[in-house]
């Protein structure tokens, strides 16, 4: 079957569906990681988007059951230069082409995907759709009507919708018990990655998994050992209420951020947020520590990043620093206890370099 | 970390020669190194004795030695140049061991000297097995079980407990020398005890067998820091068992899974941090393809090959980085040059790579084609493509082995038994062999089971197979198509094609199969739009904008941007893979040619598919092309850099600098409409086609040996006859002397028919007197009209051994000027009648007063770089600007001549037998050498002494000689004989030679024939009870079955083996060298050059 990725700016790229039949609209992004799709395709940060691996060959390990990321598969489509329907690995239980169908994503291979990266590098992120069921023409029109991506909210269709443990033996119900864990952690699920639960468990760690709009003194009454803002999809800036929750938090427990929890968290000491030309997506960024001048290898998949002048404003110190970009990727305020991260310290996909950044905040709920 | 600024000048060890293991990727790396220093400030001293590289130029390093590799001329250079650092780990083993020895001797802190980078006690710590395995258990990483031998009592211990199928590895070699899998005692303890001799520390490690598991290997940096970085991680198609530098290898990895990705990196990153390396190192490591373990296997700490390919793989300059860090920089702080973003990243490819091994069998027809854990292989391509299929044919292709797909006539004549057998052994051929099991549908999972190789690999070799009969089967479709004759499914075959060439099935395979000229295959596709599209390498994947014209082609998609617009263009072609015969001086000349277009406001191209050369670099052309060096990849490139607008011919190709890959592209683009820069296509023919040769020679009243180009037996036989034996037997288009025999009867003309000439049908055969003088050489420069030789050279072996693996002298040493006046003459004849435009090579013999010309080669060839160095010319430089039509007498200076001081330079082959089992060590009129050294004194016997020291052979001033020679031999053997006693030596000898030195008065053991007592012949060799072996070949079979064995003997206990009196009596003359050994850069030698104007 064909399939067509056409863009805002009209432009078009026919190919072959590897996925579900139909259509869907979405932010064109790409990812620059030459492994981890599984990871990238059920990782929640992703819904509403589009994404295109660089790397060419994708699906040659296939899927397994234990590198999920969460509980479905979260991208509005998925673009490929070639995907493998043969896939190689001991793990394996399913080829990209039968996952993609099974989970309804609309998928795409066969096109010049450095050609589009290229063009999003240039222009921006734009918006696109991948139909197999109109014109391009067609498409194009739908398209433009179309919500942007900037104008949703995604947070409210990616978190929980009811809480639930994570312990050492993975997803428990709520009504768990919580024997044999020294600590109790709360995850605020905008869009949670399921290892970092599974980091926090091999810490001996209990995570209570939350919804985004749990109220701050229902969080409280949990009475957490401390308290972990997750990573999610989309604009900071339309998440007012959790923002609002997160500001009632501070200082009352010990908070760590990481990605979107890391800009929320700025946000809700008063800075800024602002959307990046194209974002990082990959497992290749440095990230400069900065107290000690260290560099680490980082996982990476965000589009909004936070305006430095404003995090320091907001009593923010900045700890880490984007070697490429000089974007912030970490502040810390000891007094608040309060540390965030915008890379991935869960990695999966991506260098396991920054798990360290889990026993830190371990140390800080002491 | 800024630049440590107590350094200023920085000591850099070469690698040395070329040999199998170690090839031109430490040029690369080196040249890098260098550049990269000076980039920063410091001052730079070089140790090389390799005079084929880039390194040892004098735009590379302020101070440049062309000596010996050896402790005492290294302490020389240091206590001369006083520099405040040694960078080690650029120079692969062998710069790495001398390091190593200067540092564990002291030298270094007598002279007040630092090692920099990666400590040496971190070197020990991964060299070491016993400490590095200490280590690993220390820091919790798995490696598999094994135990250090260093005796054959424990060896028989070990024998009697080992999991076989174990792995033997000697400690302290080069490339995995003297290792083997042994099955059972018996073979470990055959495999073990040679082993143990081969090893620098009498040292062995013998380990369980991963054999069938994931090979898997991952380039890493760190910096002093402890910022640590994968530069790249690659995959062997070939699994645990081959030696890595053997195997077929793609990058990045392709069925690991993100957390397996990551379990090996983390464990990577985790070993060179407890290691401690301060710069780039290579971790080799074992995954089960069914589970999630792994083995640590072998960490190499410094640049490597396999740096060298992840380098040219990403994009990213490892020895470069390697460098700064080395000098106290960190990764944060050094820039990576293609982004400008931060050194301290980790690249992302969006391509495939694909490497495969050249290997020498072609020149080595009875070795053994197996491959194991002890590498063979001499070169190797490396290809991209946005698909595994596309990469793996360009690879094929480039290869240069006569095939330009997966079709193998071999694979193709084997029973199914023969198959199976062949698919299960690695060999340099299993590729073929597993696409012939496909073509015979045999299934993933048969193949799988017989081969280990992974499954994803063998699906993609079978897509190949799949495209392969569905274009075969529509051959006749595809003929009409290209034919542009109606078609009523023309649509159904344009898809077809289109599918084909994105798996970059070639043009050539399409006229194959049609029986179509390959460029009317080409412009049928250019008609339906099927042309490829140039994508950047920039180690981002397209995240940042990259600076770094560094392109692939692919058949899918659209170009990353329009070829510039320059007022001026020029190819240069490269020369491929590193074989026997075409080594790393055409890297040189290729580099070269690109800089002089540079100079000369050219903008210049380079196209090749050498991942281990200079040329490759991304620096050194205006634009280059890492592709196959082929017709159809040529045609494309020069259509692209074009632009719309132009015509394409505009840019000039330049052939003369590729080696013979590049001159066998000459004519076919000239048909082709290509523009060659300098001397014509039919030029070149005149020297190329021996009858064409011939008659020009006639012409030009130039002396030839008698002979004649025959096409069957019996007229060779006749013309053989007419002319007297011996002859000279050799097909007419020849490379590197294959296939080039000594008849001295007709039944050996007549064997020499039956097994060489007839694997080639149809191509004429040579048939020459065979003149056993003396031979010399000259290049020759020139602008059409103005000629210029800088130099005679000397072959000091006489005729009959190839021109590559003779030593050779400049200036002449024995030369009358009669005859150096005619060679001069002759050699002008032939340039003015070619009206040579650029460079060419001439070989003569000599037999009294007179010269025979005996070969052109219309190309620069393998003695540009030395005959550069030496003379002080820039040959390369001045030929390439003739080309471009600057007259010769404008690049001035035109003549370099020495007015002063003259030194005295001899070049000597360096052979790479102890790899390859089984092989022929004699050396004949088969170039067998992989590399060569460079030996510059103010005298003869010291330059000779460099050279031979130099090139591996220990000169022996006492002790024991064993001769063994042909009767012809005999009475020069008694002369030099005599020398040898006359010097102390004792000497032994067989029946019949001993009998001749008797006779002469000269003291001599006789030793009894293999197996006609005991201890005999080869036990003495074996033994090392003697010093030096001198032998040569003797027309007698018999004679000469029992002298192969002991020559290969000697090869493998280390003794040095002579097969002509004219080595040996080089040998005699460098023994009295000692003395008046000068240890000078080479400015100093090379000071007496004035430039003149003629």
């Amino acid at each position: 079957m064909n399939a067509h990725l056409v863009l805002m700016d009209g432009s078009v790229f026919s190919g072959e569906s590897i996925g579900a039949p139909g259509h869907t609209d979405g932010e064109l992004v790409f990812n620059t990681g030459m492994t981890g799709y599984q990871e990238v395709l059920t990782d929640p940060s992703y819904a509403g988007q589009i994404v295109l691996m660089t790397y060419p060959l994708v699906g040659n390990y296939g899927l397994n059951t234990e590198d999920h990321e969460s509980v479905r598969s979260q991208v509005a489509g998925f673009v490929v230069r070639e995907a493998c329907d043969t896939p190689s690995n001991w793990r394996a239980r399913h080829a990209l082409h039968d996952y993609l169908a099974q989970n309804k994503v609309v998928a795409i291979a066969g096109i010049d995907t450095r050609a589009l990266t290229l063009k999003v590098r240039e222009h921006g992120v734009l918006m696109g759709t991948l139909t197999t069921d109109e014109t391009p023409e067609d498409a194009l029109h739908r398209l433009q009507n179309a919500p942007a991506y900037d104008d949703q909210d995604f947070v409210y269709r990616v978190t929980t919708p009811a809480p639930y443990k994570w312990g050492r033996y993975g997803m428990e119900p709520f009504d768990a018990p919580d024997t044999g864990y020294a600590r109790r952690v709360a995850i605020l699920d905008c869009g949670v990655k399921w290892n970092i639960p599974r980091r926090l468990a091999t810490l001996g760690i209990r995570s209570y998994v939350l919804p985004a709009l749990t109220p701050a003194n229902e969080i409280l009454d949990l009475d957490p050992d401390g308290i972990l803002l997750s990573p999610g999809p989309g604009d900071p800036a339309r998440l007012q209420r959790v923002v609002d929750t997160i500001r009632e938090l501070i200082g009352k427990k010990p908070i760590a951020g990481i990605c979107l929890g890391h800009q929320l968290l700025c946000r809700a000491l008063g800075a800024e947020t602002f959307k990046m030309k194209f974002g990082h997506r990959g497992c290749n960024q440095p990230v400069k520590h900065l107290p000690t001048g260290k560099v680490t290898i980082t996982s990476q998949n965000h589009g909004y990043a936070v305006e430095p002048e404003s995090v320091r404003q907001a009593g923010l110190e900045i700890t880490h620093l984007n070697l490429n970009d000089n974007t912030v990727e970490g502040v810390a305020n000891p007094d608040l206890r309060l540390m965030t991260l915008q890379y991935h310290p869960e990695a999966a996909p991506g260098p396991w370099d920054s798990r360290p950044f889990f026993d830190q905040f371990l140390k800080m709920t002491d | 970390m800024p630049v440590d600024r107590s350094l200023r000048k920085v000591m850099v060890i070469g690698s040395g020669p070329i040999i199998i293991g170690q090839a031109a990727e430490f040029d690369y790396s080196g040249t890098q190194a260098c550049r990269s220093l000076k980039e920063e400030g410091l001052e730079v001293t070089l140790i090389n004795s390799n005079p084929a590289t880039i390194m040892t130029d004098p735009e590379t390093a302020d101070h440049i030695y062309i000596e010996p590799l050896t402790v005492e001329f290294a302490e020389r250079v240091i206590a001369r140049e006083k520099p405040d650092g040694l960078l080690p780990t650029l120079g692969g083993q062998t710069g790495l061991n001398l390091a190593t020895e200067i540092a564990l001797r002291g030298i270094l802190e007598k002279h007040n000297v630092r090692l920099l980078g990666t400590p040496l006690s971190a070197i020990q710590a991964a060299e070491d097995r016993e400490r590095f395995r200490d280590l690993m258990r220390e820091i919790g990483e798995p490696v598999p079980e094994s135990w250090i031998v260093e005796s054959a009592g424990e060896l028989r211990k070990v024998a009697e407990i080992a999991p076989y199928p174990v792995i033997v590895r000697p400690a302290y070699t080069l490339g995995g020398t003297g290792g083997g899998v042994a099955h059972n005692p018996e073979e470990l303890i055959l495999i073990g005890e040679r082993g143990l001799q081969l090893s620098m520390r009498h040292q062995i490690l013998v380990e369980r067998s991963l054999i069938g598991w994931k090979e898997i290997e991952y380039e890493v940096m760190r910096d002093g820091a402890d910022n640590a970085i994968v530069v790249c991680n690659m995959e062997n198609l070939d699994p645990m068992g081959v030696h890595t530098g053997d195997s077929i290898v793609a990058a990045p990895s392709q069925t690991l899974t993100d957390f397996e990705y990551q379990l090996l990196r983390t464990a990577s990153l985790k070993i060179i941090r407890s290691l401690g390396i301060q710069g780039g190192c290579n971790v080799q490591l074992a995954l089960n393809p069914n589970g999630s373990d792994y083995f640590i296997i072998e960490v190499n700490p410094r640049v490597s090959r396999s740096s060298a390919l992840a380098s040219k793989a990403t994009g990213y300059p490892i020895a470069r980085i390697a460098a700064k860090i080395a000098i106290g920089m960190t990764l944060d702080e050094i820039r990576n040059p293609i982004t400008h973003t931060s050194a301290a990243f980790e690249p992302a490819l969006d391509y495939v790579v694909v490497k495969i091994p050249r290997f020498p069998f072609d020149k080595f027809p009875t070795g053994d084609r197996r491959l194991g854990t002890q590498m063979k292989a001499t070169g190797e391509v490396m290809a991209m493509d946005r698909t595994f299929e596309g990469a793996l044919m360009k690879a094929v292709r480039g290869l240069e082995v006569g095939v330009s797909d997966l079709r193998y006539l071999k694979a193709g004549r084997m029973s199914p038994m023969e198959l199976e057998n062949a698919v299960q052994t690695p060999s340099d051929e299993r590729l073929f062999f597993v696409a012939e099991a496909f073509r015979r549908s045999w299934l993933v999972e048969e193949v799988q089971g017989l081969s280990n190789i992974d499954p994803w690999f063998l699906q993609k070799i079978r897509n190949l197979i799949e495209m392969e009969r569905a274009l075969l089967s529509q051959s006749e479709s595809l003929r009409k198509l290209f034919l542009g004759e109606m078609n009523l499914f023309a649509e159904e075959t344009i898809a077809l094609l289109r599918r084909a060439k994105e798996m970059n099935f070639p043009d050539r395979f399409f006229a194959t199969i049609t029986g179509l000229p390959e460029l009317k295959v080409r412009e049928a596709r250019k008609r339906a739009a099927i042309v490829p599209a140039y994508k950047m390498v920039d180690t981002c994947a397209g995240e940042f904008e990259a600076f770094t014209p560094y392109f692939y082609s692919t058949y899918h998609g659209s170009h990353d941007r329009p070829a510039p617009e320059k007022p001026r263009k020029a190819l240069v072609l490269g020369s491929g893979p590193i074989r026997i015969g075409q080594g790393i001086e055409f890297d040189y000349s290729a580099v070269h040619a690109a800089r002089a277009l540079k100079k000369s406001d050219c903008y210049a191209i380079i196209l090749n598919n050498n991942p281990e050369t200079v040329s490759t670099d991304f620096d050194i052309s205006d634009a280059l092309y890492f592709d196959p060096v082929t017709l159809e990849d040529v045609l494309n490139l020069l259509e692209y850099e074009t632009g719309e607008s132009r015509d394409w011919r505009e840019i000039g190709v330049i052939v003369q600098f590729g080696g013979q890959t590049a001159i066998n592209l000459a004519r076919s683009l000239q048909g082709a409409g290509a523009t060659i820069l300098g001397t014509t296509p039919d030029a070149i023919d005149l020297a190329e086609d021996r009858d064409q040769f011939e008659r020009l020679l006639s012409e030009l009243q130039i002396p030839k040996p008698p002979g004649r180009a025959v096409t069957n037996l019996d007229q060779a036989l006749a013309v053989a006859e007419q002319i007297g034996y011996p002859v000279l037997a050799r097909p007419s288009y020849v490379l590197g002397g294959r296939a080039m025999e000594i008849a001295r009867s007709r039944a050996e003309l007549e064997s020499y028919w039956s097994s060489a000439v007839l694997a080639m049908p149809g191509a004429p055969v040579l048939v020459d007197r065979y003149v056993e003088g003396q031979e010399a050489e000259v290049d020759v420069i020139g602008d059409g009209e103005r000629f210029l030789i800088p130099g005679i050279m000397e072959h000091i072996e006489r005729a009959g051994i190839h021109s590559g693996d003779s030593m050779t002298v400049i200036p002449p040493q024995t030369l009358s000027e009669s005859v150096q006046r005619k060679i001069i003459d002759y050699s002008l004849r032939v340039a003015r009648a070619m009206k040579l435009n650029g460079m060419m090579n001439i070989q003569y013999v000599l037999e009294g007063d007179e010269a025979y010309m005996i070969e052109v080669n219309p190309r620069a060839s393998r003695t540009v770089p030395y005959l550069s160095k030496v003379t002080g010319t820039p040959m390369v430089e001045w030929a390439v600007k003739a080309q471009l039509g600057i007259p010769l007498s404008d690049t001035a200076p035109v003549i370099q001549a020495y007015s002063g001081r003259q030194p005295i330079a001899v070049k000597a082959p360096v052979f790479s037998a102890l790899k390859l089992a089984q092989v022929e060590v004699a050396l004949g009129p088969e170039m067998k050498s992989t590399g060569e050294v460079m030996g510059i004194d103010w005298t003869y016997p010291a330059a000779l002494y460099k050279a031979i020291l130099g090139s591996g052979i220990g000169i022996p001033r006492k002790g024991s000689a064993l001769f063994t020679l042909a009767d012809q031999d005999k009475p020069e053997g008694v002369r030099l004989a005599a020398e040898f006693h006359k010097r102390g030596f004792r000497l032994f000898a067989t029946r019949g030679t001993a009998r001749a030195f008797q006779r002469a008065g000269i003291p001599v053991i006789e030793l009894p024939k293999i197996g006609h007592g005991s201890p005999d012949l080869l036990t003495y060799v074996v033994e090392k009870r003697v010093q030096l072996l001198i032998n040569t070949p003797s027309a007698d079979r018999r004679a000469e079955l029992e002298a192969l064995q002991i020559r290969r003997a000697s090869v493998e206990s280390g003794i040095p083996c002579l097969t002509s009196l004219d080595t040996a009596r080089a040998l005699l003359m460098a023994m009295d060298a000692q003395e008046e050994l000068e240890c000078l850069p080479m400015t100093e030698f090379t000071r007496g050059i004035t430039p003149s104007r003629v």
